[in-house]
């Protein structure tokens, strides 16, 4: 599902074309010389007659207009793609700006009407075939955004804005990964990216839009005590309540992701309480400390953070 | 020099990092005295303990440096120089500028302003901080200790205002 060879974005179809080219034009390239060098090896000395002289100056101008086309033809496709891919969307449907923290993705939506921001981690959600415009920041070291089937590699500099554009054409959840070392869980820091029909992007959209429910349930509304009253909200945030740190993810609709920790666990009760019990044995190094909680109260936390949809 | 290079490389020593705090150096002190003025003892080993294992470690002094400003300690004592909160860089201390001191100074909140962050700051986060906090005022080893932020020095302008301030003649009215 995230192969540079299944171009399913339009930059990825430009980077994709380069490939092809390079790869034929080179491969053609690279049979002549291995041709001419077996031809070296058979033929015997002695074998020359009047016509060679005449033969090894064809040969040599064909083979000096071969590589001179060639040449011209890899410069030419490079950079066409080039100023393909540097062109950003002029009018973007959709304007994104992504954070990169150790080691997860802070992933919000601009809006000129602040009411209408939204604020997730770890996964994109866009409708097929609207150009996206995603401005990339750092709050730590520097990272790389790479989605494959979607585009190539942009750096994420602290201090210093970069931009991609997107434009996915095929409805599909597409991996993505930071591609610039960043310490000792870069390679546990992926994010997903899902596209959809405009209705469903709608749809989500509006559901991210929402404040979290009251926690009505008994379970649930002891486990957002929990949430209150230990170490959770001094990092992580929920719309419509009083959370509002913004150190870790936002957990406002953490229950409707597919994974947790940028891509390392699934998202399901099981891996949360995993996850929640000693997040530094799932993903060592990770900045979420042990907090440790009983049984009752984890199991609450758990059953709270379920509702959070 | 095969030797020296074996002797070299065999002094080379690799600092542990401690994801998960070994038994005993995350929990709370159990006896810390605030100062010599107050009764009670402070348990010098625990102290030694603590120090060795936080201080002169450099994760997690900037794990410590990291957290001061997510926390929002930089709101009231800046990054060390202090603003509404007193300076942690200097060596005057109300409460007691010894690790575990620190620790229940953070733990339990002081008069005039300090929160008390018990509860809400788990028990190895506020070692690292109370490390860093001790680091700021120079305390560990050099080698171990993050480097200072940039804008901890004033502006040349505001120290030259700064100055004025100090030298005009004191104001009476």
């Amino acid at each position: 599902m995230h192969s540079v060879l299944q171009a399913l974005g339009v930059h990825a179809q430009h980077i994709e074309l380069v490939w092809h080219t390079m790869l034929w034009v080179c491969g053609f390239m690279y049979l002549l010389v291995i041709a001419f060098l077996i031809h070296a090896i058979w033929r015997r000395r002695g074998d020359s007659d009047a016509e060679a002289p005449r033969r090894m100056s064809v040969a040599l101008a064909g083979w000096i207009g071969l590589m001179v086309l060639g040449l011209f033809g890899l410069t030419l496709t490079s950079f066409l793609t080039d100023r393909a891919l540097v062109h950003a969307a002029s009018e973007p449907q959709v304007t994104l700006k992504i954070t990169g923290y150790q080691w997860w993705w802070e992933i919000e939506y601009t809006n000129p009407d602040p009411s209408r921001q939204v604020r997730t981690a770890n996964e994109i959600h866009l409708p097929v075939g609207a150009q996206v415009l995603a401005e990339l920041g750092s709050n730590d070291v520097i990272h790389s955004l790479w989605v494959p089937s979607l585009n190539g590699k942009r750096d994420l500099i602290p201090g210093r804005p970069t931009e991609i554009s997107l434009q996915p054409l095929r409805i599909g959840r597409y991996r993505g990964q930071c591609a610039e070392f960043c310490g000792l869980q870069h390679a546990k820091m992926a994010l997903e990216v899902v596209v959809e029909s405009q209705q469903d992007y709608d749809a989500w959209y509006e559901r991210q839009l929402a404040a979290a429910p009251p926690a009505s349930e008994a379970r649930a509304a002891r486990g957002q005590q929990v949430f209150f009253n230990t170490a959770c909200n001094l990092c992580h945030a929920i719309a419509g309540t009083d959370a509002a740190a913004t150190v870790g993810p936002d957990l406002s609709h953490v229950a409707s992701r597919r994974m947790l920790a940028a891509g390392a666990l699934p998202n399901d009760p099981e891996h949360l309480r995993r996850w929640l019990q000693n997040p530094q044995r799932e993903k060592p190094g990770n900045h979420m400390p042990i907090v440790s909680l009983g049984r009752d109260d984890l199991d609450a936390l758990i059953a709270y953070l379920g509702t959070l949809q | 020099m095969t030797l020296l290079v074996v002797v070299a490389l065999s002094a080379c020593h690799r600092e542990n990092r401690y994801f998960e705090a070994p038994p005993g150096t995350d929990v709370a002190p159990t006896q810390v005295a605030m100062s010599s003025l107050v009764a009670g003892q402070s348990s010098a080993q625990f102290r030694e303990q603590q120090r060795k294992e936080y201080e002169e470690n450099a994760y997690h002094l900037s794990e410590g440096k990291r957290l001061f400003t997510s926390f929002n300690c930089t709101g009231c004592h800046a990054h060390g120089g202090g603003g509404s909160g007193p300076a942690l860089m200097d060596d005057r201390w109300i409460y007691g500028g010894e690790i575990d001191q620190i620790y229940l100074t953070i733990v339990q909140g002081r008069p005039n302003g300090m929160p008390a962050f018990g509860g809400k700051i788990p028990p190895q986060q506020i070692w690292q901080l109370a490390a860093y906090v001790r680091s700021l005022g120079g305390h560990g080893p050099k080698a171990a200790r993050p480097s200072r932020d940039d804008h901890i020095q004033i502006p040349a302008e505001q120290g030259r205002r700064d100055e004025e301030l100090n030298t005009a003649p004191a104001q009476t009215d």
